[in-house]
This record gives C-alpha cells, structure tokens and sequence, in this order.
C-alpha cells in the first residue's frame, strides 16, 4: 500500500513518542548485562589486571579479540552506507541509519575496549599527544599509535556522517515535541529551516563525506591488521592480514546490520519499510562476503602449509587438529556451512534465513578473532615460549556487556531519532522532473499513459524500492 | 519575522509561484533574496532548488585536506626530532609509519572543514525566527516573501493565487 508523507512521518516518529513493553523488556536485559560489565570492571579496576587469565606468553586474549570484533563490526555502517549512497542505490534508504548508528556505537565501544586493557585505565589520556610537564610523549612509530589516530579520524568522521542526516529530520521532530524533547530536538537540528540552499549543502556535504570514509573505513582496519602484521609473531607476520581483516570487518558487519535491521523491524514495528526485498539484499551482499572471507582464510593457511616453517606449522596445526580444533571447525561452519545455503538458495534468503545465518556469522566472526590472536600467542618460535589461556570470569562479563551495550546504546538512540531517514525516504520515492523526461524518453508510447510517469502523486508509492 | 506566504502540494505549482513573485518582484520593489522556499525534503530539478546548487564546499573540503597533511607532517616530524627515540633500527624522522598518521589526519581535515564550511553556507546554526510551518513535514512546500512591504502584499497574494495556492497565510 502506497505511503504518504504524513504517513511516513507518523509511523517513523511514533517510536520516539511511544514505547511498548517490549522495548522496556529489551533495555531491562541489555542494561543490566552493562551494569554486569560495570561491576566486572570495577572488581578488575580494585583487584588489577591479574583477574584476568592473560599470563606469560599470551598477553592478548579476550580483550584484544572484543576490540578487533567490534572495530569489525563498526565496518557495516558508514562503509556500507557511504558505498550506497555513491551508487545511489534507492533500497539504501531505509537502511543507513540502521547501518551508520551502528558504527557510532561500536566503534565507541571498540575504543573502550584498549582502555580497560591498561594496568591504570584512569591515566588512558596519556596516550594522547599533548605537551606536558612529564615530557611524555606518544611515539609514532607504534602500531598502536596508528590505531588511535585511525578510530579517531573514523569515529569523527562517522559520528558526523550519522548526525548530518539527523538534521532535517530532528527539525520534524521538533516541529512535534513539546517539553524537554522540544528542546532536545531544537538544539539537535540546529535552527534548520529546510530552504533549498541548506538542502544543497547537506546533500553536497553528505557525497564528500561518503567519497572521504570508504578510504578512512579501510585504513582503520588495515591498520588493526597491522597491531598484529608488524609484530614478528609466527602466522602474524602476514602481507594478507590488511584486506583479509578489511573483508573479515565488512563481512560480520553486514551480518550485524542484517540483525540490528530484524531487530528494529520487530521491535519497532517498521515491517513497512525494513521489506524483505533489503534482508534479500544485504543476504546476497554477504553470501558474497562469506565466498571473499573463506578465500583469504584458504589462501592464508595454503601458504603457511606450503611454506612448511616449523613455527608457523606449530600454530596451524594448533587451529585445525589440537587444542583449536574444536572452534576452528565451529567458525567454518558459522561463517560458510551454515550461512552458504540460506544465503545462495533464493527460497531461504528470507528474513529468518538471512537473521540465522547473520548470528551464526557474527559468532563465527569472533570465533575467527580469537582464532587469530591467541593460537599464535600459544605458540610462539621457541617451545620454551609456549604456554596455555584460559578465560576467567571477568573477561566473559565485560565481553557480554561489551553486547549489552552495543544493544543498550541501540535502543536507547531509537528512542532519540527516527531509525530510518525520513527526508530522505520521501526524496526517494518522488520522482524528479529529470526522472520523468528519461522515463518518458525510454517508453515515449507509455509516458503519457501512465499517470506514475506523466505526474505522478508527489509523495504516495512505494516505499520499499 | 513578518512575512507572506502559501502552502503548495505540488513542485510544479511551487515554481510557477517563484516565477510569478521573481517576475512581479521588480515592479513590487521585492528582491530575490525575500523569496522564501522552505520544503521538508530537497527537490533537486527544479529551478527554485537548482539555482542554489553552486557551492565551493568539494574545493574547501580539498584544502581542509591539504592542512590536515601539513599538521599531520608537523606533528610527526617534529615529535620524532624532539624525541629522537631509536626504535627497531628505523631512522629518528620514518616517513613510512608517519605517512599512516599524515593520511590519516588528512582525512580527518578533510571531514571537519566539510562539515565546518556546510554549517557556515547554510547559515547553521541558527536559533533565531525564520519562516516555516509544521505542514512542510507533511509534504507541503512553502513559498513566501520575507518582510513585504504593505502596498505590495495585494500583489503578491495574486500572484500566489495564480501559481494555485488555495490559502494565503501570513505571519505577523
């Protein structure tokens, strides 16, 4: 059924103003999974990093495989969205938002994550370049230096690529406010007017912002892979690492988008306008994926195998017959066993096919992090350097609430802004006078018959496409 | 704000309307500039939208870029100068790792001065009276003239009418 503005904005902005039971249900959950992480954090900040399992050699473990996971997942968003929006994909249009909060949220949460890593997390400002009377400063040659400068300028660059669409659609919801909220949107729109200087700004705006974050959304990963490639540690020291983990971020980032999407849609009641056509979609998108990340995972191990050197035999026979064994084999049947039916056979890319093999591949997506990390840890050139890891309760709560708070964050945002972008729904389903000359100029016969091309209701059709 | 203005459902009648207030502006003594049009969505290919469509910002955002490589140069070399701390043999100014950080903070200017130069032409923020109505939201566009003089309004509101505005609003 064909929507108008007014209904799109009433069904968009109804969130915002309304909550069911189930929404305060999922917040109960996802908030006390955070308030679990805060009390496990607090006991860690009291007792010292000794809580945790890490012990001589393996020194990264959970922590360092949350903050590669949600780097990874922050890949969905802004990428995806900025690629959509330069192909000027119609389908996108329900979809960045979903996709770009995404990326705010996880990306904050993968810088969380480095912090609660350092034996006196209080002092983290002292990785930050800043002349003082300690004259400590950063050096630029550590990988972990590039990390911060690249979460910063994506986390910028980001936070900024998910409000500037924010803008018109909070002067809507202020135009509706009263209260605090009225407040909250007028400060949040800036004062927008929404004459057609403001809107050729923002658009302007928006496509140099897309051209500027696919490189940055690249870089950020690469450059993850590279805490790990610069160090001389066996199965580390890889030139495949940058694209297999950019292909790896943009895979279970996709996985999360479809699941944040499923989420929305039912909690939110957007079944109108998060369709089955864009879970079709984004399905197609990751069976693609799933193919590229299985080639690099195959093209890593095959020349490691070949090469034959004792210590990387070591840590490859550790993943596939010992000890890793059991979730080697657990994250190839999450990441392409199980996702390669539902995505490739048309009839299962469903909603529930595709939200299926979404969770299998971001829990196989972890799987693969820790796959990367601690094997190699375990088995470093010499014997006398090898050792074993174990995870302790503390890591296990700060990894569920590192989840609770990406879902907490999620909702909690839903609540502020309207989850798709309203504007931008709207602009999409009107056709433009320059669409209605080409329609007309490539079926002449039919233009003037056809009431959709020759003048079409200017806010009324469909909405999915 | 004082101003005249009508509610249309359709872009092309919104055109008409701005063809006809440009057209009778001169004799009326109105300037383009009091032309209002305020829409909830943009509505590229139409000349009332189109006409604004020349912007700077894709050069502004490049020299953003172009400073954020000379910060991002100045703050690696002169770190490493300053702190001349021998690391794996590599040489005090690495110009291999400080490309990582110089590439970055390029990006980053880039990004800033984009949104810096989007907020300052479309004159954001902006917390004082401007011309709106909450029916713009619900599809209608809005076209208007700011601040018109009194003997005028009889005009303006013709020419609104003829463009196939139903009602005529003003704002005190």
């Amino acid at each position: 059924m064909p929507k108008t503005a007014e209904q799109i904005r009433r069904d968009l902005l109804r969130p915002l103003f309304h909550s069911g039971g189930r929404y305060w249900l999922a917040v109960g959950i996802t908030g006390s999974m955070v308030l679990a992480g805060v009390f496990a954090f607090s006991y860690q900040v009291y007792h010292g990093l000794g809580v945790w399992g890490l012990n001589w050699p393996v020194f990264w473990a959970f922590d360092i495989t949350n903050f590669v996971f949600w780097i990874g997942i922050s890949h969905a968003g802004t990428l995806i969205s900025a690629i959509l929006r330069l192909a000027n994909a119609g389908w996108r249009r329900p979809v960045t938002r979903c996709a770009e909060a995404i990326t705010v949220f996880a990306l904050s949460i993968g810088a969380i994550i480095p912090i609660c890593h350092l034996g006196r997390p209080w002092l983290f400002y002292w990785l930050i370049p800043y002349p003082t009377e300690r004259h400590i400063w950063p050096n630029f040659r550590s990988p972990l230096l590039w990390d911060f400068f690249a979460i910063l300028t994506y986390l910028t660059g980001s936070t900024l690529f998910l409000y500037l669409p924010v803008i018109p659609d909070a002067a809507a919801a202020r135009d509706l406010a009263y209260g605090w909220r009225k407040k909250l949107y007028s400060l949040l729109s800036l004062g927008w007017q929404g004459n057609p200087k403001q809107w050729h700004r923002l658009e302007s705006a928006m496509h140099i912002m897309a051209i500027a974050i696919i490189p940055v959304a690249v870089s950020v990963h690469t450059i993850v892979s590279w805490d790990f490639a610069m160090t001389p540690v066996p199965m580390w020291h890889s030139t495949i690492f940058g694209p297999y983990f950019v292909t790896g971020a943009i895979f279970s980032g996709v996985a999360a988008l479809i699941l944040a999407m499923a989420f929305l849609r039912k909690f939110l009641h957007l079944e109108a306008y998060l369709e089955p056509i864009h879970f079709d979609h984004l399905g197609k998108l990751l069976l693609t994926m799933s193919l590229l990340w299985f080639y690099f995972t195959f093209a890593e191990r095959l020349t490691t195998w070949y090469g034959n050197d004792v210590s990387e035999m070591n840590v490859f026979w550790s993943g596939i017959r010992q000890n890793f064994a059991p979730l080697f084999w657990t994250m190839i049947a999450c990441n392409l066993i199980v996702p390669f039916p539902l995505l490739a056979i048309k009839k299962f890319r469903t909603i529930t096919g595709t939200v299926i093999a979404s969770t299998t591949i971001v829990a196989g997506m972890w799987i693969e992090r820790f796959l990367i990390i601690v094997p190699a840890l375990e088995h470093k050139f010499l014997p006398y350097a090898w050792g074993h890891y174990r995870p302790t309760w503390v890591e296990i709560t700060l990894m569920v609430a590192g989840f609770g708070l990406m879902g907490l964050l999620y909702l909690l945002f839903s609540k502020l802004v309207p989850m798709i972008s309203m504007w931008e729904l709207e602009a999409g389903v009107r056709k433009t006078p320059v669409v209605r000359r080409r329609a007309a100029a490539f079926e002449p016969s039919s233009a003037s018959a056809n009431s959709g091309i020759s003048e079409p209701e200017p806010f009324a059709t469909d909405v999915s496409r | 704000m004082k101003a005249l203005y009508a509610l249309f459902s359709d872009p092309d009648a919104a055109q008409r309307a701005v063809n006809g207030l440009k057209s009778a502006g001169a004799s009326l003594g109105i300037r383009e500039r009091q032309i209002v049009v305020v829409t909830g969505e943009p509505f590229d290919g139409y000349d009332f939208s189109d006409e604004h469509s020349q912007t700077s910002i894709f050069l502004l955002a490049s020299m953003g870029g172009i400073v954020g490589t000379i910060l991002g140069y100045l703050l690696t070399r002169f770190t490493q100068l300053s702190y001349p701390l021998n690391t794996g043999g590599m040489p005090i100014v690495t110009s291999w790792t400080n490309g990582i950080i110089i590439y970055e903070m390029t990006m980053l200017g880039a990004i800033v001065w984009t949104v810096i130069t989007l907020l300052v032409t479309a004159r954001l923020p902006h917390f004082g009276p401007s011309l709106s109505d909450p029916a713009i939201w619900h599809g209608k566009i809005l076209v208007g003239v700011a601040d018109p003089p009194a003997h005028a309004r009889p005009d303006l509101e013709k020419q609104l009418r003829l463009a196939g505005a139903s009602e005529i609003k003003s704002t005190p």
